[in-house]
């Protein structure tokens, strides 16, 4: 299997704190893989740094083979990383369909001039957009819900409709921040089936979870991250027997 | 765009056509040319602040420019109006890329006050860089327009030249708002890390967002150089750049269609305040408060919700 995103010796400190120390590890196309750690571990900085919104301060990340350290997230976006937000960061002040729109940004070129004169090829592209953005609703069924303001959706569907943005981007791994966190049982039932549907369109997917069960029961292999290293890893069936992780994270 | 938006078009398009119809004397066309020249500014104004939700509090600044930059050209050196007035968008285009690219890094209150400042810095040089400008008294005997040997000389010939000019601009605006480039710059708005993360290259994006509001205060300093034939460095300053975004905010900066109306209505009300001579500004005021108060999002989508507020409180 190709090696798609490789961290090696990863570390950032936020002055006097390592908030990643060393951590390494890889995630190979078409794979599921799932973060797991209690707060401040260092998820969600680990993240921010793959994405290159904070600096790296130590070790190098690759993503195919090529390296990425310090890039900013709009290159990094365009060369295939996608993700969503621990906290929703939809842009509210547009509908449900324009937000998938965005996602399109990277993947068109239509300048200010060539939109503002509406040139050929800009409606041709707007055209494209238009249906890939309605074809990506609909593999979240929010397509009914396309032109409602995006700040108006129930928690779950703002969540799923975050992740259907990052999938607009048409990206190779897509980084997912506690996307079950704060839903109900069927709404991480839909958001699991979504999942499934974008690992068999052939994306990764790496994803931070607290709710370490659910995590590790969509996940094919597992890591246990604590204070900014990776404490424990393996396949997650095995995670889900160990008996540190059934004490620390499943409350037995 | 959709349907909707080219509808509304057509309709402004036959008002603007049709007002000189029903609204006749010099006096009042020349309100209404000021009319179009303001709405060119907040339009401009509207996509930089409404839509991207950059700030800027010195827009006058490059209407000051446009203004300064074809009326110095023509009188002085003798320029031909229409390479002066590309002249003048150039040289606001520079301006704003030398001052856009730091002052952007700013986020806020501190963009707003670093666009202030700029604005002033523009002032103090109009009014210091006397064998140009003329200084304080200002540059007089501006020439008026000449299109295919038709004098532009009365208002009534200048508002067919100067509202078309806002039509075409508003099609362009319109048009940039209903694509790729315009939901990039609300996205920015609503989450600049986000819009990030999708692919949206902040800085570019809001360096070609001020450029090009940059570009519409320009040519309505033009118009209104040649229109007035008069410029002064008192139709710059802080005062007026203040008033632009008045317009704006009292419209509905938001909303493109509700910047031409706050410039239409903000452009009428100094000739209604007449009678309250020195006191208008606290009119101006009181008016603005309101606005915050009760309708935030502007005039122009505000007074349709307070009707239907009002009107379901009655039946309810």
């Amino acid at each position: 299997m190709a090696c798609l995103l490789s961290v090696k010796n990863l570390g950032k400190a936020f002055g006097g704190l390592m908030a990643i120390y060393d951590l390494s590890f890889d995630v190979s196309t078409g794979q599921i893989k799932a973060l797991i750690g209690p707060n401040g571990a260092g998820k969600t900085t680990l993240f921010n740094l793959i994405t290159g919104v904070y600096p790296i301060s130590q070790g190098q990340i690759l993503f195919e083979g090529k390296k990425v350290n310090n890039l900013p997230p709009y290159l990094i976006a365009n060369l295939g990383v996608s993700r969503t937000f621990q906290t929703v960061e939809l842009f509210g002040n547009m509908t449900v369909l324009e937000n998938v729109m965005v996602g399109r940004h990277t993947r068109t070129g239509s300048g200010m001039i060539s939109c503002g004169f509406r040139m050929p090829w800009m409606k041709k592209e707007e055209n494209e957009i238009y249906t890939e953005s309605m074809r990506i609703l609909a593999l979240g069924s929010l397509d009914a819900k396309a032109d409602m303001p995006s700040a108006s959706l129930p928690l779950g569907e703002q969540k799923i409709l975050e992740v259907l943005r990052a999938l607009a981007t048409k990206p190779k791994l897509i980084l997912l921040d506690e996307p079950a966190a704060g839903l109900n049982e069927s709404e991480t039932l839909k958001m699991c089936d979504l999942f499934y549907a974008i690992r068999e369109s052939g994306v990764t997917i790496l994803l931070i979870e607290q709710n370490a069960k659910a995590a590790l029961q969509i996940a094919a292999y597992g890591y246990v991250l604590e204070t900014g290293s990776i404490v424990l890893e393996g396949p997650a069936q095995q995670l889900l027997k160990d008996p540190k992780v059934q004490h620390a994270y499943l409350g037995k | 765009m959709g349907k909707r938006n080219y509808l509304k078009l057509l309709w402004l398009s036959l008002i603007v056509l049709t007002a000189p119809l029903f609204i006749k004397g010099d006096y009042y066309l020349s309100v209404l040319v000021f009319m179009g020249i303001n709405s060119l500014v907040v339009m401009g104004l509207s996509l930089l602040m409404g839509y991207a939700g950059q700030i800027s509090l010195g827009h006058a600044a490059f209407y000051g420019i446009g203004a300064y930059a074809t009326g110095i050209l023509t009188t002085q050196y003798h320029f031909s109006i229409y390479s002066a007035f590309l002249i003048g968008i150039a040289l606001s285009v520079i301006v704003a890329v030398i001052i856009g690219i730091p002052a952007l890094r700013l986020k806020g209150h501190y963009l707003a006050v670093a666009t202030l400042g700029i604005g002033e810095i523009v002032y103090i040089i109009f009014n210091e860089l006397m064998e140009l400008t003329g200084g304080p008294s200002g540059l007089s005997n501006i020439p008026i327009f000449h299109i295919g040997g038709i004098p532009f000389n009365t208002s009534f010939r200048m508002y067919y030249l100067v509202w078309p000019v806002v039509i075409l601009l508003l099609w362009f605006s319109l048009n940039i708002i209903h694509s790729r480039v315009g939901r990039a710059l609300r996205a920015m708005h609503g989450s600049e890390v986000a819009a990030n993360a999708m692919g949206v290259n902040l800085s570019v994006l809001k360096i070609h967002i001020f450029i090009l509001s940059a570009i519409y205060a320009s040519i309505a300093g033009s118009l209104y150089a040649h229109f007035v034939t008069f410029v002064a460095p008192s139709n710059f300053g802080l005062m007026v750049s203040v008033l632009f975004l008045m317009m704006g905010v009292i419209g509905g900066i938001q909303n493109i269609w509700g910047s031409i109306v706050g410039a239409v209505l903000l452009t009428a009300l100094p000739e209604s305040l007449r009678v309250f001579q020195e006191y208008d500004i606290l009119v101006y005021g009181a008016i603005l408060l309101a606005i915050l108060l009760f309708m935030p999002e502007g005039l122009l989508e505000g007074t349709p919700r307070l009707i239907k507020k009002a009107t379901s409180r009655r039946k309810g």
